[in-house]
């Protein structure tokens, strides 16, 4: 057992909600190693990494570094036993600069003062060092995604990790960005660094790991050396079970264009054009997907759709109806569904109980509002009737939202979307951070909207989700439309991830199709 | 959810009783015969119906207050305002009350009248800057207390004032305007039944209309109220609105009510009071009347050991700092909590339910 | 009329903005350190009332001006740090908590003014001190403007001090750093091993020491007695400030001087013969309307954000 230079023995974790997120987890890592935890979301390998990190403190269970017993009350202590962490959610100061966000907590200092130049030479050398490269002076806010993360990466060594955790760190990375970041963790493997990469995509597991460690409903259910088991195997060993998530569709034929833009353009606040006549249209029965890495303009556009922000340039048509002057409100008196991108923000409201939740756009309806007065007979029905169509594992439509999981809790907002058949769906990123099982569930349900007739926009950064559920799809990049593709037979990622990162680019001939004319 | 409402209860008692517990050291400090002090705190509020009604009449401002503040936390709103509200509405209302004359059963009414609608307005200046500016509201309701004040005295002074008496008081209000006493041998007039109309009414507003639900949506996450199409900006107004009628009855129902002109010369504090006893009550509208009583109790208490031994009255201003602070403490009795819920799961045992 | 603008223009009036902004300057960069850390301090307005009755009080007892000031500053410490306790470590609403402690101070002020001056509204019976003027040498000469910035009482010219101090420090050194880094992404600072809690109580504190200092002026040294609820919406308005200058020192330091300047006017109208009650309520009026300028521009310019 010596030669493991980090051992975790029956870690459990219960959190304040009475969600028990770990039970019984042992977890080992072997020096120089690249080593994958894996499992579905909501399996318990976040929990455990915080645990090792020293932000969450573990209900039960031991752990020992180098062969002797740690614990840390603080991630302050985990870092200065070496260990460094980088998170799904960047931790950085957006208004500071690199060179400020690197040497924060550890600032160089001249008499009472920051040595702001000593900051930025320190960061330059790091950046050589291990072949990161990042510039010192820049804000951090105006970096693209890749770059931060080298940022998050340089801000771990800069403070002596030996022992680095990524949190899904290719969620948010393009194809071809993944590569690189895969020579980076490989070039740090040789300077004798150890990488817990936490991942729940099997092929890049198998392609960067040593080690795979197997995670399931809060237990490790095994640790593998990379070369003995395949893709299916680790599959498996992941759901439990063999678990059949293919979406069968329909072919169909598409009706009228329920979505329509028209040369969208937009600036924000500080100037800069984050949109560029972005003009398409999603017909009655398709699913229209637009892939692109995050930030390139796709949550502006939702937010032009769903009028939280104002329209400065173009036309957005729904159902033949512009919507320049109609407020939210207005639009959801309509037969509109939106999905938003970050449940907790918006989505729900957590405090508040499954059936609140559930009813909060239709308030206005017949069904729901008697003269003023809510409809407890018909909504407790509608509540009721969704939570058995969905699934939605609750004690009853009385429980807060915020004492479910990720993937129940999106189902709740999935089901007030689409509970009354909406003729237009906004859905985007409708199965981030959710478990398997929940995202089969949600992906049946949309596509049984589209052969309802429902127009779908789906906006995800998940290319497989994209090119499991679309008819057509487009690619954004830099606030553009750069790519129409109006199948998605023959495509795949790879493809796609070179028109993500502007390499290539169809003829606007081609892009204007998007537009899919009657 | 039982769980942690228990819980919650178990919070808001024990904030109670450490409450009171200080209480008990104050007089130990201050009193020179503490043993005999903490019983005339403790037990004089019950000994008699005069006392007894001494503690409804002082819940029923309270009541008021806590009634208005409860809606706007509820809307996740910190408006300040109460303060200056019954102070306005108080001189308002005692102007109608004053040079008026109408038959007695409409009289008090149109008083009362008057003075909610001086609520609305005044209360409507911080919700229109917020609306429209986004300006802060409690800065500016606590402003607004200010101005009410000053404006208030102007008219007191100036207009109101009985010059044949020596204190700071305006004329006698006409005796068809006084709200009638309800219970014999006590001082409880029928303001209360006017406060216990309002909770039942804004119970049902909160809880049971399509209002009352973008109201608390509005509260719990403003902006899933304004994805889910709820009208935000209405919501507030609405909400400023309502708690500016209520604290405007409450204003003019105390002065109608207990004195027989108006006699406040400065703000009368019932704005702040009324934070902690909608936070006592968690913002429930029927919560806010065993609130108010129980405040109504610690200051009837602390007014009689004023009277017997000379500890000032204002004891009650650190008992009510401290009832804020314990109850809104989330991580008051945490330790317990986490322990208890630990307890109550098997983790060796888990089924998916639990994880997912 | 002519009389009136007569006492506006003169050295006298721009000395007594000086005289009324002070205790506004120091809340206002209470406020901003608090805010920046992310832990708005809106107990301002009751801990200046707390250092206020504490300097009386205790300079009454010692007979020391020195000693006086120096309670004010650990009283309202003391009161910051059971706010930050209960914040921090609790985990109180830091909007309910400031609410509970500007109740407990105006409430327990009075309280212990009769329990000391047996008196509910000043504390005119206690003879305290006040702290000292100073008269700067040279500049003490010079026709107007020495009687514009010589003698002030030593607080006021401190206050000036203060926002270089708060200006430095947030913009120059490692805790300014933390204190921004808390304040924008708690979770950033806490990933790299700084503690939030010490980080936002640190800034709690600084923000303590400032109202410490804007109270004792008040009562050694703008008045020399304590009255009841003599700061009289001072730490609100100094929220205000801070609002309009957008959490920094300098933009809530000018927003101050403007708000000292509609209170030294408010003085003057009311040693004019116009209503007392109604002047008054100018600098609250010019509060609000500040607030509703500085959120017009504001407004127009994110109106989609």
């Amino acid at each position: 057992m010596g030669d493991y230079i980090l051992e975790m023995n029956n870690i459990a974790k219960v959190y304040g909600n009475g969600v028990v997120a770990n039970s019984d987890v042992s977890f080992n890592l072997k020096k120089g190693e690249i080593h994958a935890l894996v499992g579905e979301n909501g399996a318990g390998k976040s929990t455990l990494m915080k645990i090792l990190f020293g932000m969450e403190a573990p209900s039960r269970g031991s752990m020992s570094l180098k062969g002797k017993p740690v614990s840390f009350s603080s991630s302050k202590e985990a870092i200065g036993e070496g260990i460094g962490m980088v998170h799904q959610h960047f931790m950085l100061v957006e208004s500071f600069t690199v060179a400020q966000n690197i040497v924060l907590g550890m600032e160089p200092q001249k008499y009472m003062f920051v040595n702001k130049e000593q900051a930025e030479r320190f960061t330059d050398e790091i950046s050589q060092k291990y072949n990161l490269k990042v510039n010192p002076k820049e804000i951090t806010k105006n970096l693209p995604v890749g770059v931060k993360q080298k940022v998050e990466i340089l801000k771990a060594l800069a403070r002596g990790a030996e022992i680095l955790i990524l949190d899904e760190p290719t969620a948010v990375l393009a194809p071809q960005e993944t590569k690189q970041l895969f020579d980076e963790l490989e070039n740090l493997k040789q300077q004798g660094h150890t990488i817990v990469f936490i991942s729940h995509k099997i092929p890049e597991i198998k392609q960067i790991s040593d080690r795979i460690t197997v995670m399931r409903s809060g237990k490790t259910i095994g640790t593998y050396e990379c070369e003995t088991v395949t893709e299916q195997e680790i599959s498996n060993l992941i759901m439990g079970c063999e678990m059949d998530t293919s979406i069968t569709k329909e072919k169909r034929d598409f009706g009228k264009t329920y979505i329509h833009t028209e040369e969208i353009s937009y600036k924000d606040k500080s100037g800069v054009q984050v949109l560029k006549d972005i003009s398409f249209g999603v017909k009655s029965g398709m699913i229209f997907g637009i892939a692109g890495v995050q930030g390139n303009g796709q949550s502006e556009l939702v937010d032009l759709m769903t009028k939280r922000k104002s329209i400065q340039e173009g036309k957005i048509l729904f159902e033949g109806k512009n919507i320049e002057n109609l407020g939210v409100s207005d639009i959801r008196k309509t037969k509109f569904g939106y999905i938003p991108e970050d449940r907790l923000d918006q989505g729900v409201s957590v405090s508040e109980s499954i059936r609140e939740n559930m009813i909060s756009n239709r308030l206005s309806s017949r069904l729901f509002n008697n003269h003023g007065f809510l409809n407890f007979k018909n909504i407790h029905a509608f509540v009721e009737k969704n939570i058995k169509s969905y699934e939605i594992r609750c004690t009853g439509g009385h429980q807060p939202v915020g004492m479910l999981s990720g993937g129940n809790m999106q189902k709740v907002v999935v089901a007030r979307e689409c509970g009354d058949e909406p003729n237009i769906l906004i859905a985007e990123q409708p199965t981030r951070g959710v478990d398997i099982g929940a995202a089969h569930i949600i992906h049946k349900k949309i596509v049984e909207l589209s052969e309802k007739g429902c127009a779908v926009l789906l906006i995800s950064a998940d290319l497989s989700e994209v090119l499991k559920l679309s008819d057509v799809v487009a690619v954004m990049y830099e606030g553009e439309i750069v790519a129409y593709f109006d199948q998605t037979g023959g495509l795949d990622e790879e493809k796609l991830g070179l028109y993500m990162l502007g390499i290539k680019r169809h003829e606007a001939e081609q892009i204007r199709k998007a537009v899919n004319q009657e | 959810m039982s769980r942690e409402r228990t819980f919650n209860m178990l919070r808001t008692a024990v904030s109670m009783i450490a409450a009171m517990l200080v209480a008990f050291i104050i007089i130990l400090f201050v009193s020179e015969q503490p043993v005999e002090s903490i019983k005339i705190f403790l037990v004089q509020p019950f000994s008699s119906r005069r006392y007894l009604g001494n503690i409804v009449e002082t819940a029923i401002p309270l009541i008021f207050s806590g009634l208005s503040m409860a809606v706007l936390f509820q809307a996740g709103l910190f408006n300040l305002g109460g303060e200056g509200v019954f102070f306005m509405s108080g001189i308002a209302g005692s102007l109608v009350a004053i040079w008026f004359q109408l038959p007695f059963f409409i009289f008090p009414f149109v008083c009362i009248g008057v003075g909610a609608v001086t609520g609305i307005l005044v209360m409507l200046v911080p919700g229109v800057l917020k609306t429209k500016y986004g300006a802060n509201e409690m800065v500016t309701s606590l402003m607004m207390n200010n101005i009410a004040y000053g404006i208030g005295c102007y008219i007191l002074n100036n207009i109101m004032r009985d010059p044949s008496v020596s204190s700071l008081v305006s004329y006698k209000y006409r005796k068809a305007a006084l709200l009638p006493t309800i219970i014999s041998g006590t001082r409880v007039h029928l303001g209360l039944i006017i406060a216990i109309l309002c909770v039942v009414i804004i119970y049902i507003f909160l809880y049971k209309t399509k209002g009352g639900y973008e109201v608390r949506a509005t509260g719990t996450n403003i902006r899933f109220a304004k994805y889910s199409g709820i009208r935000v900006t209405k919501v507030i107004i609405l909400v400023h609105v309502i708690a500016g009628a209520v604290a405007g009855c409450g204003g003019i129902v105390e002065c109608l009510g207990l004195h027989k002109r108006f006699e406040w010369t400065s703000l009368p504090g019932y704005g702040f009071d009324g934070a902690m006893i909608a936070m006592l009550a968690n913002n429930n509208p029927f919560g806010v009347v065993g609130a108010a009583l129980f405040v109504g109790y610690l200051r009837v208490g602390a007014d009689l050991v004023n009277r017997f031994a000379d500890v000032p009255t204002e004891m009650i201003a650190i008992l009510q700092s401290l009832i804020i602070l314990l109850i809104s403490a989330e991580k008051f009795l945490h330790k317990y909590k986490q322990a208890w819920i630990e307890k109550d799961v098997n983790i060796g045992e888990v089924k998916n339910e639990g994880v997912f | 009329m002519k009389e009136f603008f007569n006492s506006i223009f003169t050295s006298d009036f721009v000395y007594s903005v000086f005289r009324v902004t002070t205790p506004l300057l120091f809340a206002s960069m209470g406020a901003v350190i608090s805010d920046v850390a992310g832990v708005p301090n809106i107990a301002l307005e009751g801990l200046m009332l707390i250092a206020a009755f504490a300097g009386m009080y205790f300079s009454f007892l010692s007979q020391s001006a020195l000693i006086g000031l120096l309670m004010a500053l650990a009283v309202a410490v003391l009161f910051t740090g059971i706010l930050a306790f209960f914040t921090l470590y609790y985990k109180t609403n830091i909007i309910l908590g400031g609410i509970a402690i500007n109740s407990l101070a105006s409430g327990g002020t009075v309280f212990f003014l009769y329990l000391t001056a047996h008196d509910k509204g000043t504390s005119v019976a206690l003879a305290s001190k006040t702290l000292p003027v100073l008269r700067i040498p040279i500049i003490e000469n010079i026709p107007v403007l020495g009687s514009i910035l010589s003698g002030h009482n030593i607080l006021t010219y401190l206050s000036i001090f203060s926002v270089v101090f708060t200006y430095v420090l947030l913009k120059g050194t490692a805790l300014g750093y933390h204190i921004r880094a808390v304040g924008e992404k708690k979770a950033a600072a806490e990933s790299v091993g700084i503690s939030v809690v010490k980080t936002q109580a640190t800034a709690l504190l600084l923000s303590g020491i400032m109202c410490g200092f804007g109270g004792a002026f008040m009562s050694m040294g703008y008045v020399s007695w304590f009255s009841r609820d003599m700061v009289s919406g001072r730490g609100w308005i100094a929220l205000a400030a801070e609002a309009m200058g957008r959490q920094t020192a300098i933009g809530s330091a000018a927003a101050s001087v403007l708000f000292g300047i509609a209170d030294a006017f408010s003085n003057v109208a009311a040693s004019m013969g116009l209503p007392s009650d109604l002047v008054k309520t100018i600098p609250y009026f010019a509060t609000l309307i500040g607030l509703a300028i500085f959120s017009i521009k504001t407004y127009k310019k994110y109106k989609d954000a």
